[in-house]
This record gives C-alpha cells, structure tokens and sequence, in this order.
C-alpha cells in the first residue's frame, strides 16, 4: 500500500537567484547563482549529488531541449540528469522528481533546479509559439494568457452572482498586497507599493484583467538538493529540519474542455490535488493549519479562485476573505510572502522552485522581521500550468516538525 | 422544372461611410466628390471572398438537405487562392460530401451570372442536380480612386435544382466581349478601369441593351413581360437612360444598392437577384443581366414555391445588421493597402503543415465534431475515447457538426495583449445547444455588448495570414446574435 511522500524526504539546501529582466544575465549565469547559493545552504560538495533534474519550459527562446545545458554549466560529473517540463509546475516537476528518487532509495542526494530566461523575445508577455503543437494554430481562438485567465472572471461574476466591480475590488486587493510583499523583498522583479486605485485604474490587457493583475514575465533559477531526513539531521546538527509533507499534482482529463459539466469559474485539478495533498500530509483542516502559502497568481484573478480551489475560503467566498486580510502578510495564512509571481516574478521554470524556497527560508527563520510570517510550520505551494480549461495543477506542501 | 430552388445573401457587417474616404482623400480627386454618397459595405478584417461565400452559403442552404448538394460553383475575381480549389474550401466548410464536383469561375465579373448558367445547363441536362453556386468579391479600388468609391464586399448564393423550384429558369443569351472597361493583371492588387465616359456609352448603353434584346427577341417576348429587370450599373445617369431605351419602368427596375453596400463585383447581378427574389410573387418573370466581358441575360418565373421558403437573413437581412466603421485608416489595414504593425508577438512564424490539415480537415473546415453513440455526448474537438467520464467508449463517435449549432457564451475577454488587426481580440468559451463547448474568437460584435448566456452562431473565417508563403488559414468563430436569454 502506497504511503505518500509525508517525511521521506528533507530539503538540505536551497537557492534562488534575484528574479526579473536580468539583460545582463543568461540562462547559464542564473543557474550558476542559483546553484552556488544551493550547495552553500546544503553544505555538502558538487560531488555528492548523484542524480540531478532541470525544469525549463520554453525551450524555443531559454535554453533548448534536453538536460545537458544543467549538467554542462554546473559541470556534474556523469550522472544522470533528466529534464522536466510540464508548463508553469516544470518546477514543481523536478522537485517531485528529485523527491521519489530519494525517497525510493535509489539515491541519497538529489539536485533539482529549474531555469527560464524568458527576456529574449523582443515584447512583452510570455513568448507566443507552437507550445501545443504545430496543429494547435489552425483551429482555436487567438489567445493569450492574460485572456485566457481573465475567463475565470467574468464565469466566476456569473456563477456566484457577483458584479465585475466587486471581483475587480477584490483583485485589486490580491494585488496589492503582493506589491507590498514584494517591495520588502530584494529578490523581487517588481518592488513598488501600488494602491488599490492604482491597480484599478491601469489599462486594460484583457478585461476585466488590467496592467497590474498580471504577473511579471521574468528571468531566473532556483534550486533545491534533497536528501534522507538522516542525512539532513547529520548535516544540520541542532538545526530545524524542513521536510516534505505533501506532492501532488493533477492533470486535466479533457473534461473541462470538451464536458459541459464545468462552469470555467474555478480550477478542477488545483480541487483534487489539494484535497489529496492534505490527505498526503495528515491536514484536517487547512484554513487552520496551512500557515502560509505560495499559490499561482499568475493573474490576481487566479490566485483569488484558487483560495477557494485550496479548499481555504468557503466556495464562492473567497471576496470576503480577501477583503479582511485574511491573506495579507498580517493575515491569519498570508499568501504570497515574497511578492508572488505577481511581484517576485515568473520564470516559468524556475517559478515552483521559487515557492518552495520562499517557505523553506520563513520555516527556517531566515527572513528580516519586517517580512516574517509568524509561526510559519507549514507552508503551502501551488502551480497551475496552462489554462483554466486545461491545466496541472500541482501542491507541494513543505514544514518542520 | 430546373431553376433555383433556394437563395442566401450576405453582406459583412461593416459600412463605411464613402463621405469618410473622401475626406480622407478627396484632396488628390476632388472630382471624386460625385462617387462619395452613401456606404460601403466592407469585409471585416477575418473575411474574405471565401468565408463571405460561405456565409451567402449556409443562409441559401437554410431549410435544404446538405446531403443533397451535388456541386459547388464559385465566381469571384479576387479568390484567395490561384491555386488550391476556392470552391472546394467552401464545399468543405459547408460541410458537404467529399464526392461532388466543385468548381471556381473567374476572370470577368459576369461570372457570377456564367457559374449560375453552367448550374442550370447542368440540371438540365440530368447529369447532376442541386449546384450551389455562390459569389462573391472584395475588391480594392486604389486610396482616391473611383472603383475605392464606388465598389462593396458582399456575396450571393442560388441553389440550383429540379425539385422544389422557386423561379424556374426559362431560357439565356449570352454575348461575350473583350471590352476591358475593368481589369487586373496576375500580380495587381488594385483594379483600373478605363474612362467612364466611355464605359457608359459604348459599354453599358450598348453592351446591355445588345443582351437584353438578344435576349427577348430569341423568345418572343417583351420587356414589359418582366415584372423586375435586374443589371448591375451603378452610374445613375447610365442607368436613367438604359431604362428609358429599353423601356423598364420604374417599378421593374431591381435597385443597384449603390447606396446601401456598393458594386460588388462577380455577384452583384446575383445579389440584386437575391434581393429581387425576397420580394417576388408567383408568376412574376425576372430578367437578370450580368456586364463584365459580355453579358449573361438569363430569364426566370416565380413559382407557387416562393411561398414555402423558410425565413432566411438574405441579402435585405445582412443589410439591415450593420455597423459603421468610423475609421477609413482601419479599412486601410485590414486590406493591407496600409501596413498596420501588430508588434513582434505578430511576427511569429505561421506556417501550415498541409498533411496536419488533411488529417484535421474535418474540424479544421468544417467544424465537424464526434457524437458518442454509447452515450450521446457532443464533443469537439472529434475524439477517439469519450470524454464523458462515465463513459469513456473507445472509437464509437459518429461525426457531428457543430457548424449549424446555436451556442451559448460562458465565459469572455477582450485581449489586448493578443496581437490583432482589430483589437481587443475578443473571444471566450461557449456552450452549445445538443452539448459540446468549444473556445472560439469572437468577430462582427464589440467587448462592450457582450454577456454570459448571450447567444452566439457558428462564421467561417480567415483565422490567420502567413505573409512569408502567401497563405491564408480558415477556421470558425462565433458571432453574438441575440441578447441575453
């Protein structure tokens, strides 16, 4: 009988490079920052890893396919390194991947880093492309992610009843929350203070979504090593041990595309993973024992359904929650600590890994006392890869005993 | 009896106000002045010749069997493709069998009225039955130019049959003349025309009257026989005297609809036709001339038939949905007379894989979908395992077309990131009626009039143009038709 991934696993170091338009930086560059900052926090050398696993998404404009640019920049010694890329959890994939591989015995000590250099494509958003293959063009609508998003608002006002100044109050208020999180972070792409009427009066990309409900198209990397828990408490003497409590993910199967059994107001796939996922780490009830979160704000729109998708908020309830703060840093589970991908930004490869390192450094009290999550135990991320209609949705839920 | 046995028209959505042009341009040809009255019908910037003949299409074969259909002619002197069948792009998208004859007839604008003739000779020959012919042109007149002025987008279709006949074909006279009054060379966007003046004196008042005469004297009869008289002629001066000569009265004289929506070229006389048919009674004779390298004059009857003919938009339908475009710099670039920069997210590269669109066809064209047969669920794209969780039978769908279905809005935006001839993109989900959802571009409607539950149906559409291989790439969007339910 399968058990779960809940405390077979420990993270032993981490590192994320400063996330945003590195012109000055390539794809090489960001997973060296990323990697030295890793194996320092690990304490351990290069030569201990034994397996390690890349995450990049648009192969087209970052690094290209395969793995080998991780094995050839960071020079791993011949062992085997293997790519992942499952849209915005690629990741949350290598995590994932690096965590079974340890937790099966296979190996003791496992790297996963994710990368994205999205900033060389000449505009702005994310690159358009073949990203569902060459068939992909000739049927369809001419989307892109700000409209395909901006979807869940106006199926959400219509589900629940609720008018578009209400949502666009209440997204305004995901956004600026994540501004001030951000502004405190010196990693962080974006680190202004917007206000609630600056948000709402920004132009419009793709009603009801305006400038500020999109998330930063950035560059970056961040990584993670893996390892036994007695590995990690013979490296760590005396120190809190961060462990890996949960991992799931859920694919779409077709039915939100092509059923007519989903509304296109919420997401079906982050529903199953979470329920699993809390399933995974023993959590009862979430609202009060996730003291933190990650989750894929990729437009304030997102991250305003997935409150209740996280089964957090009650189902149509997420406005009232967000409007009292519950998810501001002073909140009771504060989401998106470090900016979010609204602020720190979203390097799509890199962005899974990123989450997890901003719970890794609250749980391990890393962080300067103006940004700190009180009694940050656990900490939950959340990815949401491709569309509301078609998606993985993937949790990762990490904390200290 | 062989005739025609059913009709549709389209206009696009679009007018442009000619005053608009003319200020615009006026200052180059202040002549110009005596062409700038009324509107111009224009495509929008996702229609062409093909998708407007669709569209005439679908509205002929309202109430009409498709399995029925046994041939597609299509006349138009500016088709999408020189080679590539026009004809059987529109077979497909109208969602016909793969084993009719389908053809394109071009060259001069009586096309129209040669693609329908062709149709008839060929009923009546019992060889084939039920020819859909549809026409239809946009072409460009140069920025200043009269033909800018005076030319429309729209099409016609007519089916043509042996059964349920509404206006029987009674008879034909056609003159064919290398009288170059229009032309275009194989690679000219702009069509030139020679003098008026000389168009008018020895091109329509001697060309037509030469057709009609032909005509009426090869069967014995007289212009007052007919209860309309339709010919395309759009100078109105022209037209006073050919009535005169010819002695049309003014209640038979078929309006041009210079005013309404312009001279659209190959399927004007169709569309006038059209327009003629919408209001014909039992009994009544049509007379229809075509002028462009000749003359087609082709002789009809109404039948009792008319009467049973299912309500369709035709061409009075379309002219009164309608929206004006206030910008002439728009009309500009959605015709690429004006290059319009769309950003470098515009520039990525476009290129049909030809075998992926044999295989896909069906969708990609048609926009056929699958029906389960184990359970009943609509779904498209057409797929090999039912996506009915509950059921999940393997290779047991049917073929079902989504093209005819009403569908309802469930979720929308207007996108300003997405690069656009005419921004936002508009688009969303919908659901339609029978089951099935699909994400669709929305086109011919504006962000601000949108809603969940809003009713939308099914346009053939140019979805994309590869500037690098000259190739335009079809599929359907949906149009908003009602308010909310």
């Amino acid at each position: 009988m399968a058990e779960g991934i809940k405390d077979k696993v420990a993270i032993i170091g981490m590192g994320c490079t400063r996330f945003g338009e590195r012109w000055e930086s390539s794809a090489e560059d960001l997973m060296v920052e990323a990697f030295v900052e890793c194996l320092e926090d690990a304490g351990i050398e290069k030569k201990e890893i034994q397996a390690a696993y890349l995450g990049s998404h648009f192969d087209e404009v970052n690094i290209g396919k395969a793995a080998l640019p991780l094995s050839m920049t960071l020079k791993l010694p011949f062992i085997p390194v293997t790519r992942t890329e499952n849209f915005c959890a690629t990741a949350t994939e290598a995590f994932r991947a690096a965590c079974y591989s340890v937790a099966a015995g296979v190996y003791d000590i496992v790297l996963a880093l994710g990368v994205e250099k999205l900033k060389d494509t000449g505009y702005g958003g994310l690159p358009a492309g073949a990203a569902r293959g060459v068939s992909a063009m000739m049927v369809g609508a001419n989307m892109t992610p700000p409209g395909m998003f901006a979807q869940l608002a106006t199926a959400y006002g219509a589900k629940w009843d609720i008018s578009m100044d209400k949502i666009k109050d209440a997204i305004a208020h995901v956004s600026a929350k994540s501004h001030a999180n951000g502004a405190l972070n010196p990693k962080a792409h974006l680190r202004k203070v917007i206000s609630e009427e600056q948000i709402k009066a920004a132009p419009m990309i793709a009603y009801p979504l305006g400038l500020f409900d999109c998330c930063g198209v950035s560059d970056g990397a961040a990584c993670a090593i893996i390892s036994t828990p007695e590995i990690a408490e013979s490296l760590k003497k005396n120190q809190d041990i961060v462990k890996v409590k949960a991992l799931q993910i859920s694919d779409s199967s077709g039915e939100e595309a092509m059923y007519s059994n989903w509304d296109g107001s919420h997401f079906v796939t982050t529903r199953k993973a979470a329920t699993k996922a809390y399933e995974e780490a023993g959590i009862k009830n979430p609202r009060e024992e996730v003291n933190m979160m990650e989750v894929h704000d990729c437009f304030s729109i997102t991250e305003m359904v997935t409150m209740e998708d996280l089964h957090i908020s009650p189902k149509g309830g997420s406005y009232d929650d967000i409007m009292d703060g519950f998810y501001d840093l002073d909140g009771q589970v504060p989401c998106q600590v470090d900016g979010g991908l609204k602020c720190y930004g979203h390097p799509i490869g890199a962005s899974g890994l990123r989450m997890i390192y901003a719970m890794y450094e609250q749980i391990l009290d890393r962080v300067p006392e103006e940004r700190k999550v009180k009694n940050a135990r656990v900490g939950l991320t959340h990815n949401l890869g491709g569309t509301p209609w078609m998606n993985v949705g993937a949790i990762s839920i990490i904390g200290k005993d | 009896m062989v005739g025609i046995c059913s009709y549709g028209g389209y206009v696009p959505r679009y007018r442009l106000n000619r005053g608009l042009i003319y200020k615009a341009m006026g200052w180059i040809n202040p002549a110009n002045i005596a062409n700038a009255k009324g509107e111009k019908a224009v495509a929008n910037f996702d229609e062409d010749s093909i998708t407007m003949a669709v569209a005439a299409g679908i509205d002929a074969l309202t109430g009409v069997e498709r399995s029925d259909v046994e041939g597609v002619y299509f006349a138009s002197t500016t088709m999408p493709y020189k080679e590539r069948l026009n004809a059987g792009i529109i077979t497909a998208a109208l969602g016909l069998d793969d084993h009719i004859r389908a053809a394109d007839f071009s060259g001069g604008i009586k096309a129209g009225t040669t693609a329908l003739l062709s149709a008839m000779e060929g009923v009546e020959s019992k060889r084939t039955n039920d020819i859909l012919v549809c026409s239809s042109d946009s072409r460009l007149g140069k920025p200043a130019s009269p033909p800018e002025l005076i030319f429309g987008d729209g099409a016609a279709a007519l089916l043509v049959g042996s059964e349920d006949v509404i206006a029987q074909f009674k008879g034909a006279y056609s003159t064919t003349h290398d009288f170059v009054d229009h032309f275009r060379g194989e690679f000219t966007k702009f069509d030139r025309q020679w003098e008026d003046r000389w168009i008018r004196d020895l091109g329509f008042d001697q060309l037509v009257p030469e057709a009609v005469n032909g005509l009426l004297d090869k069967y014995q009869l007289k212009i007052s026989d007919f209860a309309k008289v339709v010919y395309p002629c759009h100078y109105s001066a022209a037209r006073r005297k050919l009535n005169k000569v010819l002695g049309i009265s003014p209640e038979a004289e078929q309006g041009n609809l210079q005013t309404e929506m312009g001279e659209t070229g190959t399927p004007h006389a169709l569309v006038m036709l059209v327009s003629a048919l919408e209001e014909a009674k039992p009994g009544e004779k049509i007379l229809v001339v075509s002028f462009g390298s000749g003359c087609d004059a082709l002789y009809f009857e109404v039948t009792e038939n008319i009467k049973n003919l299912k309500e369709r938009n035709g061409i009075s339908g379309y002219l009164a949905r309608k929206a004006e475009l206030d910008n002439y710099t728009k009309y500009l670039v959605w015709r690429d007379i004006l290059p319009g920069d769309t950003g470098l997210r515009g520039e990525e590269d476009l290129w049909t894989r030809w075998s992926a669109l044999w295989r896909g066809r069906k969708m990609v064209l048609g926009l056929w979908g699958g029906k389960c047969k184990k359970c009943g669920t609509a779904q498209l794209p057409p797929q090999r395992i039912c996506v009915n969780p509950d059921c999940g039978a393997v290779d047991e769908m049917e073929e079902y077309r989504f093209s005819d279905k009403i569908a309802h809005i469930a979720s929308y935006t207007g996108d300003m990131l997405a690069a656009s001839l005419n921004p936002p993109a508009v688009y969303g989900a919908v659901n339609f009626e029978g089951g099935g959802k699909y994400y669709f571009d929305f086109t011919d409607c504006d962000l601000e009039s949108l809603a969940t539950g809003m009713s939308v149906s099914m346009s053939f559409r140019r979805k994309y143009y590869d500037p690098k291989r000259d190739i335009v790439g079809y599929f359907w969007k949906a149009v908003p038709t009602e308010e909310v339910k």
